[in-house]
């Protein structure tokens, strides 16, 4: 056995696995464990996957930076006390898991009709990725992909701001208590 | 690489549906919100699969932005998030009814 097939079938049941357990998982705090440990096994996939560069961006930016704010305001609001399970809507969970089956099932047929099971990766990525796979992906977005790249950076300020604007109520609600607090002539 | 590329694809299709279920069967926002996640690193395991497959980076290109966009969308969520948070009490997404009709 190959030493490639070997990872995969070594993360492949791990990835799963730890999805359908933040999936039942009712700790808020040990759901976005889980979902951390999912991240590095679709890094290491990146990895089979020649795609390095990437597998570095996953865990800093998805592993690192997101997981961090999601446990961040986990515990900020204080909300890992669990779930209710109470349902609201009448049999929404069965259909849910049912619709869920329905949809994986759907798509390991067109993955067999499409791609086939048989069909490996064509040799010869490493003519693509050339120099190194980062100096390869910045060729390719420097070049053909330059504006949109730029638009991300507006997208990102443009979301950096909104994140302030969304956050700045306690602030101003401070200042306003204040405020009046100085109006009546009490001592601050 | 001996590995079939399909196997990676079926993988992909399987954390996507898993993250479908969450979102569906979930109460809590941030829980609904990870599944999301979840859903997003489906598809960008499927981009860069089939970059493999193509011999071109232009799958990888898109699943880098793909990982831009939803860090901006983190973000903007958690801040939606916490401001419910703060104006109802709570994160389940059964509370927020203002616009029921």
């Amino acid at each position: 056995m190959p030493l490639d097939n070997v990872v995969f079938w070594v993360f492949a049941p791990i990835a799963v696995a730890s999805a359908i357990a933040m999936l039942v998982q009712r700790n808020a705090v040990h759901a976005a464990l889980l979902l951390i440990v999912n991240f590095f096994c679709i890094a290491v996939f990146y990895l089979l996957l020649g795609a390095p560069f990437l597998f570095a961006v996953q865990v800093i930016v998805y592993a690192g930076a997101i997981m961090v704010l999601f446990l961040f305001v986990i515990m900020l609001l204080g909300v890992d006390r669990g779930d209710t399970l109470r349902e609201r809507l009448v049999g929404q969970r069965p259909a849910a898991i049912g619709l869920g089956l329905a949809l994986a099932l759907e798509v390991f047929f067109a993955v067999r009709a499409g791609v086939g099971f048989a069909a490996k990766a064509p040799v010869g990525f490493e003519k693509v990725n050339a120099g190194g796979n980062a100096q390869a992906l910045a060729r390719v977005l420097f070049r053909d992909y330059f504006f949109p790249f730029e638009a991300t950076s507006v997208l990102l300020i443009v979301a950096a701001i909104a994140a302030m604007v969304l956050a700045q109520r306690k602030a101003r609600a401070i200042t306003q208590a204040g405020a009046e607090a100085a109006g009546r002539g009490e001592v601050a | 690489m001996r590995t079939p590329i399909a196997y990676f694809l079926v993988t992909s299709g399987l954390l996507f549906a898993i993250g479908t279920v969450g979102v569906l069967i979930r109460k809590n926002a941030l829980l609904i919100f990870m599944s999301i996640e979840l859903q997003l690193n489906a598809v960008n395991l499927s981009l860069i699969a089939f970059s493999r497959m193509h011999g071109s980076l232009n799958g990888q290109v898109l699943a880098f932005f793909s990982m831009v966009v939803a860090a901006a969308e983190v973000v903007v969520g958690l801040a939606i998030i916490v401001s419910v948070y703060r104006r109802t009490g709570s994160v389940s997404v059964d509370d927020v009814r203002e616009l029921r009709g």
